[in-house]
């Protein structure tokens, strides 16, 4: 086993300095996820502007491919359209489940194709995803409240 | 590099780890293995695997109700099991011996059918050291009767603290259900001593040994408790069978748990009775093959002797505690000497998580354990969310404590922590 290819210094980077870490105001909604099996916890708040994505911000506690798998997220989704940030994620799954087989797009990944390594580490694949999980709720939340917003 | 610190064990360590196949393997990387994560799941010796697979192949049938030849083998096989449970940890009547599926299943048992005639007002008192299987089944206990749920806090040092124990044994207390040997912190409990103050106040004491009973020589007829469960898979023994020892006139007072095949005595469509235990606890075919494993298992551990598994298990602890203390930025979670303490140690490393930890100990073939351990709240309790574990067993070397301690080593050199 690689551990290199696991521990890129990009992810170790982002888990020293997490970017878009500490919660800010204002928000739309605010989610708590956790991973029960390790413990691994992370609340994040999305604010949405129209279909877009205006801010996310987060406060973690967990490993650090869990942290700098939530900031590499952060700088994925913010600024986009809500389908972009919900496309990227379909592709960053895709390549947590690949075991290692396929190359990544750093078009669409940016700092993400870092975590390639970690597909080769199927305990590890949660933590990659535990932020994207966390983000993709939250989204829902608020484009379903802003859906009531305008239908009231 | 460790320098050659004294260590004296009674067993032959070599002949031990011979009996275990799986720990002369190399893992990825031309690593050999250092098992140590056995209070998570123990190895199992060849006599063990052996008469698992000798069962299935020459006498598998199911148990009681086959009447055949096999069916007549099958059972006892599997009363053998229990024969050789209730000789293992001291138990004078075998009918005492209940098999569930694991210590789990043994503790919603307890919760469900003790706490069949709880109400409001009464208490039950737990521990904050817990493993979450003896704190939710009886978080879920109060919910339903309406009973108030009370625990032991866990004092700086680890220890269970029993400053309050007049406050929470009060003559409302129907219930005391204590771990032996913490499974995160390694603390061992005065058991015995709080059994006797909970007695006093009327209450029934159960106890979850599932790191006591694979550690050292348990006694139930002198121990003075009510209820003792245990584990199958951290004693050397197979996955998928537990153990419940209970006083015979408890038990036989006690409703049923799961209803189904051979827990009755006549069924009617308007209604039911029930068999006498331990028929009565064991709905539906139970876990015929695992318990011939268990027998076995036990069988392997009293050959080598109980006795002397423990002294063992005090001198690695005591030699790991030692190595442990000389890595720079560790912090043990519980009691930092060997006084009663059990073979599992938890420890955070500044800067790093322990999912990283573990992580790059696996790639050097170490196996450990890192998360809560199924017992969040006592590391809420030291303002910790989670940590790594090394757990030991009588295979347990000090070359593979040092080959941890050295791995921490590297930890901290890959990710640059001084």
């Amino acid at each position: 086993m690689q551990l290199d290819s696991l521990y890129q210094e990009i992810i170790l980077d982002h888990y020293r300095s997490p970017h878009h870490a500490g919660l800010a105001d204002p928000y739309d909604v605010e989610v708590h996820h956790v991973n029960p099996s390790c413990g691994d916890e992370v609340t994040l708040r999305v604010e949405l502007d129209g279909d877009t994505v205006k801010g996310v911000t987060h406060h973690s506690v967990g490993c650090s491919i869990s942290q700098a798998a939530t900031s590499v997220m952060s700088d994925l989704v913010i600024g986009k359209p809500v389908a972009e940030g919900m496309a990227t994620y379909e592709k960053f799954l895709e390549l947590m489940q690949s075991r290692g087989n396929i190359e990544p797009d750093e078009e669409i990944l940016e700092d993400g194709v870092a975590f390639a390594g970690v597909a080769q580490f199927p305990a590890r694949v949660k933590c990659a995803l535990l932020g994207w999980s966390a983000w993709r709720d939250a989204t829902a939340q608020a484009l379903a409240a802003n859906q009531g917003v305008k239908n009231a | 590099m460790t320098d050659a610190r004294t260590f004296s064990s009674p067993l032959d360590l070599q002949s031990v780890r011979a009996d275990f196949p799986i720990l002369s393997r190399e893992l990825a990387g031309g690593f050999p293995l250092v098992y140590l994560d056995s209070a998570n799941s123990s190895q199992k010796p060849t006599q063990v695997v052996q008469a698992i697979s000798d069962h299935y192949l020459k006498h598998n049938a199911n148990v009681a109700r086959a009447m055949h030849q096999l069916g007549a083998e099958a059972t006892a096989a599997y009363e053998g099991g229990r024969d050789k449970v209730a000789a293992f940890i001291g138990a004078t009547n075998r009918d005492e011996i209940v098999f569930t599926k694991n210590a789990s299943e043994a503790l919603n048992l307890a919760a469900h059918s003790l706490g069949a005639s709880l109400k409001p007002g009464d208490v039950v008192v737990i521990s904050e050291m817990e493993h979450h299987s003896n704190i939710v089944p009886w978080q879920l206990l109060c919910e339903r009767t309406g009973a108030t749920l009370k625990w032991f806090g866990v004092t700086e040092d680890g220890r269970l603290d029993l400053s309050n124990i007049d406050e929470l044994l009060t003559e409302q207390t129907k219930i005391v259900s204590l771990t032996w040997v913490s499974n995160a912190l390694g603390t061992i409990n005065p058991i015995a001593d709080i059994a006797v103050k909970a007695h006093a106040v009327g209450a029934t004491v159960v106890v979850d040994a599932s790191q006591a009973v694979p550690q050292f020589p348990v006694d139930v007829s002198t121990l003075g408790v009510d209820i003792l469960v245990f584990t199958g898979h951290k004693a050397v023994g197979p996955t998928g069978i537990g153990v419940l020892w209970g006083r015979y006139d408890l038990l036989a007072a006690l409703p049923p748990f799961l209803g189904g095949g051979e827990m009755i005595e006549i069924v009617r469509m308007t209604g039911s009775t029930f068999a006498a235990p331990p028929a009565r606890f064991e709905a539906g075919t139970p876990p015929i093959a695992q318990a011939v494993g268990l027998g076995a298992a036990l069988d392997y551990l009293s050959g080598i002797g109980m006795d002397k598994i423990a002294a063992h298990e005090h001198a690695i602890v005591e030699y790991a505690l030692e190595g442990l203390k000389t890595v720079p930025g560790l912090k043990l979670l519980g009691p930092t000497d060997a006084v009663d303490h059990g073979a599992a140690i938890s420890f955070e490393l500044d800067g790093v998580h322990p999912h990283d930890v573990s992580t790059v100990l696996d790639t050097r073939g170490i196996a450990v354990r890192a998360g809560h351990h199924c017992a969040r709240p006592v590391h809420e309790r030291f303002g910790m969310q989670s940590s790594t574990r090394a757990s030991f067993y009588l295979y347990t070397t000090p070359e593979e404590i040092d080959a941890l301690v050295d791995g921490l080593g590297f930890v901290r050199s890959f990710f640059k922590v001084d």
